[in-house]
């Protein structure tokens, strides 16, 4: 099966999702704070947990050698165990301590874990009290990264969340929808992107005829965005299910389009938001024909590598659906098992229209099940976390592994080409190399 | 509560989680929440392992906290069982588990399992840490797997001699070597070529790469070598009270230890002494002593590591390398007492924590030219502009190498010289640097044989800046804030003179200069000030 870049599959028979509960091979929602804490230098994560919250965002940061700590854990004692008072006493001190010594810190994260919840240690409230008692001086925000309750990146979903009502209101609601004159209205990028692609796209948009954009997480923490009925949200991230809500619920208007995840998707993405703008058709594919040329072309090298090969993704960050659907469409890959590890169908409607029908979806895992389904399929690439690629690369399964998708420059036209690459180099690497 | 930025060890069910993945035909079922399963990329990622460790996770959520978790806990031992059919099983803990109490040991002890041997693992994670879970561990699985075999009170111990009466070669156990430990790999080989050339062959390697099967001949042996005290001693403490198996307790690390290890064992053996000529087996008393290597001499090395390594380091740098230790801890709190007796022999207090920003401190104010150290005094190391080689674990992937690397034996000795002594700077740049201050290229703290292009910067932090910036509780806060009066200044001509300073003991020169020049009561340090002290220190 060729794939095709240009049938769009919009009547597609709704996909059906097999829902699969046992042993997951995820991270935790602690882990978002490695990309977070380079996004805004200027706030610090602390995390109340145990021995384990530390060690685990250690192992995950580990090769990053640090002058600046950025993040650390408290770690509850045996005594913060046995008196929840003593425990909040402790926390004051801990923070006390901390803010003394880091006096340049704006934002500080309490960030919950298992242990922390499962004693229900209150830190909505140990942030509130720290709150009145800094005065101002530093921002103390709280949200959960437990594994107990989030998967990997919906960890910035709820630390995204966290920082929603501290966005300023911005000023009254335009009469009716696509009434108020696109100068009232602001755009606003929900979740984490690199900055140069940032930067790529807000020129981007501004020569579209956007000129108001923003984005959420900022790059200074207490350089919020305003939020309000004039506000448009075109989220970058397929994760931020609790976000987009809460920024629907303060009246702004969520875009609906696929994630801008290749050339497609981010062509779509883009021109999704331009019409929510009222924008001069000319005007806009003036800067997206060309952009979608190049990116093609970018693709293309790759797409030689990847079409036909058959391709099976294991649940981690929610970015599965795009990342299948981007190389089953503009790389011609065959599409064997998408997993994800949670499936909001709202924020992925676009995505969805946009798979081919029939596509086996999987929200959820038994991880011993869902290899035994991979070592039966066996297909070209594996897609999955780092404590599966190379047990499977030694079964003699090529695997990309997924972490590195939510460190990488992979959004918007210009970055297809690369994305692709991503995918297209453990094979063209399986070919190259030679013992014999 | 504690803050902590860096941990040295993991979690007790970590330590689990080595003895697991480190044997052959043994599961592990840990009974952890969603998430904890990170763990298993410290094995296939840093240890590059093949195959996943042998690892169950209950991976509840919150939404199995309302329901029946005791029951997914039973539901994943039968599974793991019917998949993997271990011939022994560990049933533990992680941290949050530990909150719930399901107690899985007793839910496992309950089920028909089909005979296979289960242990149920007691891992208080709010107390105890990473090597604790793993002498633990393995201590109960040995116990468990020898019940049987176990001597009545009272029966005399065998003799460790008595392979000369049954007409064999004499035999010993390596026990301790383990996943994520640090150089074991190669440890072993290294070992068990150098007992091998000696005439004693190794009986049971445990517990890596041993089976359930294995460990029930560790009686046969008549000898066990503690290799790695941390995991290792409190079962070969048992073995020794229980089957009367005596223990050899020199670490083999560095030529001295090793001909003191080989010394032991003979003994404990009874084997004839042997002349040693570690001279013909290992290139470092060679290269020690050889011209090249004077520069060598007095260089001031900080030690810290587990204990095991930290020990054996210090006697390798003060004796065989000829560095003069200026420092010397260890996070580990359970052979403390090692530790200090060591530090005591160099005229050192020895550092025993585990709080990250106190050995950073520590190293700061010993301004020492070399750092021996785990993956954490990287970090430390790179903020104060000093070299650093890894002795010991917490280690990353770029310590568990591709080529032959053992720490012990001769060969591990060969590797000690080459890999403490390459960060250093090599002693003609030292010259030239210390001569010719203006050179474009080869600029001050450069070290060309790194290839690196810029400087270190020079370990002139004091203490208390350090402890300001990494932004955690440090000194009191008096430390922090000098109080301005009695701290004397440098004028320009001071300030000269001390940039001549070659900057790898710049450092040390500011402190003691600025220390004479409180004893004297000066208020500014001039060039003229700087001799004086130079020559007063000296003295
Ligand atoms: S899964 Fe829970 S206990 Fe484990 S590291 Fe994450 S937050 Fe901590
Ligand atoms: S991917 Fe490899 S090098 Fe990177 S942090 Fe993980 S183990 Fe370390």
């Amino acid at each position: 099966m060729g794939g095709s870049t240009t049938v769009a599959a919009a009547t597609a028979p709704a996909l059906e999702v097999r829902r699969e509960s046992g042993q997951r091979e995820v991270f935790c929602g602690l882990t978002s704070i490695v990309w977070l804490h380079r996004r805004m230098p200027d706030a610090f994560f602390l995390v109340v947990g145990s021995r384990t919250c530390a060690h685990l965002i250690q192992s995950a940061a580990g090769v990053m050698i640090f002058a600046e700590p950025r993040f650390g854990t408290a770690i509850l004692g045996e005594r913060d165990l046995a008196g929840l008072a003593d425990a909040n006493e402790e926390l004051d001190r801990l923070v006390a301590d901390l803010l003394q010594r880091r006096p340049e810190i704006r934002t500080l994260f309490l960030v919950g874990s298992c242990p922390s919840e499962v004693i229900k240690l209150d830190l909505a409230k140990a942030a509130e009290r720290l709150n009145t008692r800094l005065a101002g001086q530093v921002r103390v925000l709280n949200y959960t990264g437990s594994g107990i309750e989030t998967t990997f990146t919906q960890g910035e979903d709820q630390a995204l969340l966290a920082m929603v009502p501290l966005m300023p209101r911005a000023p009254a609601a335009p009469a009716a929808e696509g009434a108020a004159p696109a100068a009232a209205q602001e755009l606003l990028i929900v979740g984490t992107l690199a900055d140069a692609v940032e930067d790529r796209l807000i020129s981007l948009f501004g020569r579209m005829g956007i000129e108001r954009v923003r984005s959420l997480p900022p790059r200074h923490s207490r350089d919020l965005p305003a939020i309000g009925p004039g506000t448009r949200v075109l989220l970058a991230q397929p994760f931020l299910s609790a976000t987009a809500r809460a920024l629907t619920a303060l009246g702004a208007q969520l875009i609906s389009a696929p994630y801008p995840l290749g050339v497609e998707g981010s062509a779509a993405w883009m021109a999704a938001a331009a019409a929510t703008f009222g924008l001069d058709d000319a005007r806009v594919a003036a800067v997206l024909d060309p952009l979608v040329e190049r990116g093609r072309r970018a693709v293309a090298p790759h797409r030689e590598i990847l079409e036909g090969k058959r391709l099976f993704l294991l649940p981690d960050s929610q970015l599965e659906l795009s990342l299948a659907r981007f190389l089953q469409r503009e790389c011609g890959m065959e599409l064997v098992e998408v997993g994800t590890p949670y499936l909001d169908r709202a924020l992925l409607e676009s995505e969805l229209a946009l798979l081919p029908a029939g596509t086996p979806l999987t929200e959820g895992q038994h991880v011993e099940n869902q290899l035994d389904r991979v070592r039966a399929a066996r297909p070209d690439l594996v897609v999955c976390g780092l404590g599966l690629a190379n047990p499977l690369e030694a079964e003699g399964i090529a695997t990309k592994w997924s972490i590195e998708l939510v460190f990488s420059p992979i959004h918007g036209c210009d970055q297809a080409g690369d994305l692709a690459e991503l995918f297209s180099r453990p094979l063209r690497r399986r070919n190259l190399l030679r013992f014999s | 509560m504690e803050l902590t930025l860096w941990t040295y060890e993991g979690p007790p069910h970590v330590g689990a989680l080595r003895i697991a993945a480190s044997m052959e035909g043994v599961h592990l079922v840990l009974h952890a929440p969603q998430g904890d399963t990170y763990a298993d990329l410290l094995f296939t990622m840093i240890e590059r392992r093949q195959r996943r460790p042998p690892v169950t996770y209950t991976t509840f959520q919150a939404r199995d906290l309302g329901g029946d978790t005791a029951e997914l806990v039973k539901r994943s031992i039968q599974e793991a069982v019917d998949r993997f059919q271990p011939e022994a099983l560990l049933v533990g803990e992680s941290c949050t588990a530990e909150l719930i109490q399901d107690q899985p040991g007793s839910l496992a002890a309950g089920m028909d399992l089909g005979g296979a041997p289960v242990v149920s693992l007691e891992l208080p994670a709010y107390s105890k840490k990473e090597n604790w879970g793993a002498a633990e561990t393995f201590y109960q699985l040995v116990r468990h797997l020898l019940k049987a075999q176990m001597p009545a009170p009272g029966t005399p111990p065998p003799s460790p001699q008595r392979w000369r009466a049954e007409g064999r070669r004499p035999r010993v156990n390596l026990l301790g070597p383990s996943l994520l430990g640090f150089r074991c790999r190669d440890d072993v080989r290294e070992l068990t070529r150098l007992l091998g050339a000696e005439g004693i062959d190794v009986g049971v390697v445990a517990p890596l790469g041993a089976r359930p099967a294995d460990l029930a001949r560790i009686p046969a042996a008549d000898a066990n070598v503690c290799l790695y005290p941390e995991v290792a001693g409190s079962v070969c403490s048992w073995l020794e009270r229980r089957f009367g198996q005596p223990v050899v307790r020199t670490v083999p690390i560095g030529i001295g230890a090793t001909r003191d290890f080989l010394g032991e064992l003979r003994q404990v053996l009874g084997m004839e002494e042997q002349p040693m000529a570690p001279e013909s087996s290992s290139q470092l008393p060679w290269y020690s002593r050889s011209v090249d290597s004077t520069y060598l001499t007095g260089k001031r090395v900080f030690i810290f590591g587990d204990a095991t390594h930290a020990i054996a380091a210090a006697r390798v740098a003060s004796r065989e390398l000829g560095f003069e230790v200026v420092g010397l801890g260890s996070y580990s709190r359970e052979l403390a007492r090692d530790v200090r007796a060591a530090a005591r022999e160099l005229g050192l207090e020895a550092l025993i924590s585990d709080d990250y920003l106190e050995v950073e401190r520590a190293m700061a104010e010993a301004m020492p030219e070399l750092v021996l150290g785990t993956q954490m005094e990287r970090h430390s190391a790179k903020r104060l502009g000093i070299p650093c080689a890894v002795i010991s674990s917490p280690l990353h992937v770029q310590d568990v190498p591709a080529r032959h690397a053992p720490q012990m034996g001769w060969e591990g000795a060969n590797e000690l010289f080459d890999s403490w002594v390459h960060p250093l700077m090599m002693g003609l740049e030292e010259h030239l640097i210390g001569m010719f201050r203006h050179d474009f290229e080869f600029v001050e703290g450069h070290r060309s044989h790194l290839g690196g292009q810029a400087p270190a910067e020079p370990a002139t932090a004091p203490a208390s800046t350090v402890a300001l910036a990494s932004g955690s509780p440090g000194p009191a806060s008096e430390e922090r804030t000098p109080v301005g009066t009695s701290d004397p200044s440098w004028d320009p001509t001071g300030e000269a003179e001390l940039a001549k300073i070659p900057f790898f003991v710049r450092g040390k020169v500011r402190r003691n200069t600025e220390a004479y020049a409180r004893e004297q009561g000066l208020a500014l340090i001039d060039g003229e000030a700087l001799y004086a002290a130079k020559a007063h220190f000296s003295a």
